[in-house]
């Protein structure tokens, strides 16, 4: 798979590390969160059978990650984002 | 009918006019005791033992493809017993001694073949894990055995002993593991259990879970409503996407695990071997290919089929251990879907759901699984209680800190 890097361009997603879908990255908020809470975050996942926001680490690139929407009925990537923008929206 | 010797040569001699299909291909009817959602291994060695072992025969196994056309299809066929934790171990070393038993309960060649499993150890840190493992498995019942270096040279003589990196040190062998052939277990179970009254039900894809009052009453299928008292989703792989019919959300995501063989060759290999430094392993078929692979490609997948970046991880771990293999030439190469939990193991258990039972989260090691799976799965379906080498498979496992977590890995479904 290719993966195209908004800063970078085209790169070959051996340089990438998985790190799941891009849901992680709204963690409960440890104020008020329930043990449940915690529970469902860490341990469920939709885990759906077509397009897939997840996350990608540039790990042997310029150690971004980055948000890849990817079909996982295909492996057709149609978006790529850096996480960092989007956390910051 | 009874397959046998005698019956072999009848039909030799008689025009093979008296064979019979394995299976019937019946209509669903409207309700059934128990259905089994999933026509792969699990889901036919579960009707096999509910209808011999727990006396159920109103039973119906629903499969939306062919059956056997799954991951039972799709694996690489090995069979073993050698795990480390408490909660593992007796369920895998109950499923090798069905294994053991399993043709003649079946009356069919599966082709069970006892060749042993050697997992090479390359450190001497590894060496103190490998026996720690070996002595859990002698104390659950299994059998182990520590190899040293003359002994896996005697054994072994085509492996690199050279390798200044990852030396070989010894391995751990399971002389009672080894390999079945994967379509045969498939079409054994089902032919056992259609024997004895259980509807196979091919080419029906589930559409919905019907629940009413917080109980399971059967399932919507491409072929209209089916009662059914209790159901069981044995569908690995898919478990994600048919649970959500039921509204539930798993802690398994779904990835795709590649395999290979090459072309025939005469025999080379005596059994399964691995390599302790990378992830490869490999057996010979009886046709006479090499048949190995390694890691999963790591990322979320329903493909059935991988990339690129994984096979040359693959086949530089066969370079290592087997140079030999770099002569051989790649014949086929495939994809399956695998449920890869958040702790390495499965879960075979009840959902919140009155009525409503679950098996999956194989990861890449339900093969070996399928006949204690299917008989744990049986128990739990007919009697609503674990079976007793099963009573670790639970959902609230990660609810309550009780993961089983071989690999010591955490909730990073991709490296376990």
């Amino acid at each position: 798979m290719i993966i195209n890097h908004p800063l970078l361009g085209p790169r070959d997603s051996a340089e990438f590390v998985y790190l799941g879908a891009a849901a992680l990255m709204d963690r409960p908020d440890p104020e008020t969160a329930s043990a449940e809470d915690w529970h469902d975050y860490a341990y469920l996942r939709d885990n759906p059978a077509g397009p897939h926001r997840e996350l990608w680490f540039h790990e042997g690139g310029d150690r971004s990650i980055l948000i890849v929407t990817r079909d996982t009925t295909t492996h057709e990537i149609t978006g790529v984002e850096l996480a960092r923008e989007v956390a910051s929206k | 009918m009874r397959y046998s010797g005698f019956k072999v040569i009848k039909e030799a001699l008689t025009g093979h006019k008296g064979w019979k299909p394995a299976w019937r291909d019946p209509d669903p009817q409207p309700h059934y005791d128990i259905v089994i959602i999933g026509g792969g291994g699990h889901g036919l060695a579960t009707a096999h033992y509910l209808a011999s072992v727990y006396g159920q025969h109103k039973v119906a196994v629903i499969e939306k493809g062919w059956i056997g056309g799954g991951n039972v299809g799709r694996n690489t066929t090995i069979i073993r017993s050698n795990y480390l934790l408490d909660g593992n171990e007796p369920f895998y070393e109950f499923s090798l001694k069905l294994w053991e038993g399993l043709e003649q309960d079946l009356n069919y060649n599966a082709m069970v073949s006892q060749r042993g499993i050697m997992n090479l150890i390359h450190s001497d840190a590894q060496r103190d894990a490998f026996i720690r493992r070996g002595n859990a498995m002698i104390l659950n019942g299994a059998d182990a055995e520590y190899l040293d270096l003359a002994q896996i040279k005697k054994e072994y003589p085509f492996l690199n002993f050279d390798d200044a990196r990852f030396p070989i040190k010894g391995g751990l062998a399971q002389r009672r593991g080894g390999t079945v052939r994967h379509d045969a277990v498939a079409w054994g179970y089902a032919r056992a259990a259609d024997s004895r009254g259980v509807d196979i039900i091919q080419n029906c894809q589930v559409t919905g879970i019907r629940i009413e009052d917080g109980k399971c009453r059967g399932v919507e299928t491409s072929k209209g409503f089916i009662g059914a008292g209790r159901v069981g989703c044995a569908v690995a792989g898919n478990s994600s996407r048919l649970m959500a019919k039921a509204g539930m959300r798993l802690p398994i995501e779904s990835h795709v695990l590649q395999a290979f063989v090459s072309e025939g060759l005469k025999p080379v290999l005596p059994g399964v071997i691995t390599f302790g430094a990378g992830h490869f392993y490999v057996s010979q078929s009886d046709k006479g290919g090499l048949v190995f692979g390694g890691d999963i490609d790591g990322y979320n997948s329903y493909a059935q089929r991988g990339n690129l970046p994984v096979v040359e991880d693959v086949c530089e771990g066969g370079m290592a251990i087997m140079p030999m293999i770099g002569r051989a030439r790649l014949l086929r190469m495939w994809g399956g879907i695998m449920d890869m939990s958040m702790d390495g193991s499965p879960i075979i258990d009840r959902t919140h759901i009155d009525g409503l039972y679950f098996n999956g989260g194989w990861c890449y090691g339900g093969f070996k699984a399928t006949p204690a799976s299917g008989y744990a799965f049986a128990h739990l379906l007919a009697r609503d209680e674990p079976h007793e080498t099963a009573t670790a498979y639970r959902f609230d496992r990660f609810r309550t800190g009780h993961m089983i977590d071989e690999k010591g890995m955490g909730n990073q479904p991709n490296l376990h």
